[in-house]
């Protein structure tokens, strides 16, 4: 196993009084594919957003490449710059697919040309790449947001639900790409389902996640066929968990 | 309607043949709004954008206050500047009552609510999710602020167009602070009025061929900007 690119150690996030995620202890490895996976209001989308920091843990805090940060740490912009996050609803810009691809690049002081070019074939919108994006179908406009995200070349992607409400086609076309980011250039890849099976499909490693604690922590092989926890087992066997 | 129809004929002319009296009233509206269009939008957007992504407990006081101004009858800015900046006023020593630099002052008290207030509502209807979504992509906290107001360009482009409507057209302020006084501050509204009062209608009716010809041209560009034409 590759050296821990995230050390999670009591990490927690409240609003308002309320406990959203507990996390003890958690390390996800560089260059793995690690799937969160649990019911909605479980705390993995507030998981990954702490993993981007784009929010500051209450308390805890996340040890990213041997620099720890916690609630009151300001994190680097060269840090932040090196995760970003597919969202579930893709938030695309008022611009073409190009523009909105390039993007990144862009806040980087970058043009890329030719990296756009390769990503927008990747993603098999070539031929829209001078098309508004926001007038693209909801399976396109998330193969933008990929796109979007890989160009700049992360070291960690973060996908938060990002198949949840696309068919299969763009479902199927969105994992071969993932699949092909973390083998061909190592990019560690977070990903936050609740669809069990797509985790079984990606992922190296899948963890579950009950009201902001992390019950079960596993390689995927164990995690669907052997479960330690009595609440795994029912939640890959499709019973309602809580 | 034969006094109708014979003064718009007359304008047509005045305007064809670039009627120097005419069109040095044109000129000093275009110049005089088009200042005070400049102040409120230098002012007005980066204000109205602040508020508009802003979470301070008094942005509910600031916001009811920028929509009255909203709503600010012309004429009671008139006055108010008058009072301002006449002799006895605390502006007095300016020496601007009856200069074109008093009516640029209340067409800026006119426009500038409108353009702050229109510029923070479109702000405010930006997606949250964009904020993060450019962040999560490295984006500084400029840039972040920068992609709001690009993704509000036509929102921020009608409170400009609208800020321009609002004192291309009016008149009693202008007026009052003024004074109509020809050559120095007689603009298309009120070179209307007064034309209107003496008969001249023909001159009357060419002002407000090129005002409405104006309101026409700011309307197409506006449309042009939003990409929707």
């Amino acid at each position: 196993m590759s050296e821990p690119i995230y050390q999670i150690e009591n990490l927690k996030k409240e609003y308002t009084g309320r406990v959203v995620v507990d996390i003890e202890r958690l390390e996800i490895y560089a260059g793995e594919i690690f799937a969160v996976v649990g019911p909605s209001g479980a705390g993995k989308s507030t998981l990954l957003r702490m993993l981007n920091f784009l929010e500051t843990p209450t308390s805890g805090h996340i040890v990213y490449r041997g620099r720890t940060f916690g609630k009151n740490g300001d994190v680097p912009l060269e840090v932040r710059r090196q995760a970003t996050t597919v969202f579930q609803r893709p938030v695309l810009l008022r611009a073409s697919v190009r523009d909105n691809v390039a993007y990144g690049l862009r806040l980087r002081g970058e043009r890329g040309d030719g990296r756009v070019d390769e990503f927008l074939a990747r993603v098999g919108l070539d031929a829209f790449a001078r098309a508004s994006a926001t007038k693209l179908s909801g399976g396109e406009m998330q193969r933008v947001a990929l796109a979007r995200a890989l160009v700049i070349e992360p070291t960690v992607l973060l996908l938060d639900e990002p198949t949840a409400n696309l068919d299969p086609y763009n479902v199927g076309l969105i994992e071969d790409i993932v699949r092909e980011q973390n083998r061909t250039r190592g990019t560690t890849i977070v990903l936050v389902t609740h669809n069990v099976f797509q985790a079984k499909r990606l992922a190296h490693r899948v963890g579950l996640m009950l009201s902001g604690r992390l019950i079960e922590v596993s390689d995927t092989s164990s995690f669907f066929d052997s479960p330690s926890d009595a609440r795994t087992a029912a939640f890959v066997r499709g019973e309602m968990v809580y | 309607m034969d006094e109708l129809t014979r003064g718009f004929f007359q304008a047509i002319n005045l305007i064809l043949s670039a009627d120097p009296a005419l069109f040095e009233i044109v000129w000093l509206s275009l110049r005089v709004s088009g200042v005070a269009l400049a102040i409120s939008t230098t002012l007005g957007v980066p204000i109205g954008a602040a508020l508009g992504l802003s979470r301070l407990r008094v942005r509910g006081l600031v916001t009811a206050l920028l929509y009255t101004g909203m709503g600010l009858p012309p004429v009671v800015v008139g006055l108010f500047v008058y009072l301002m900046l006449s002799r006895s006023g605390p502006f007095g020593m300016l020496s601007w009552l009856f200069t074109s630099s008093a009516m640029i002052v209340a067409q800026v008290i006119i426009a500038f609510p409108l353009v702050a207030g229109l510029t923070m509502a479109a702000v405010q209807s930006v997606d949250p999710a964009l904020r993060v979504q450019v962040r999560s992509l490295g984006a500084t906290r400029w840039q972040e602020l920068w992609a709001v107001l690009c993704e509000t360009r036509i929102g921020i482009v009608a409170a400009i167009v609208a800020g321009f409507g609002g004192i291309i057209s009016e008149v009693g302020a202008v007026m009052l602070v003024g004074g109509n006084i020809e050559g120095k501050t007689r603009v298309l509204t009120t070179a209307i009025v007064l034309n209107t009062r003496t008969g001249e209608f023909a001159l009357a009716i060419a002002l407000g061929v090129v005002l409405l010809a104006l309101a026409f041209v700011a309307n197409v560009a506006m449309l042009r900007l939003q990409g929707r034409t």
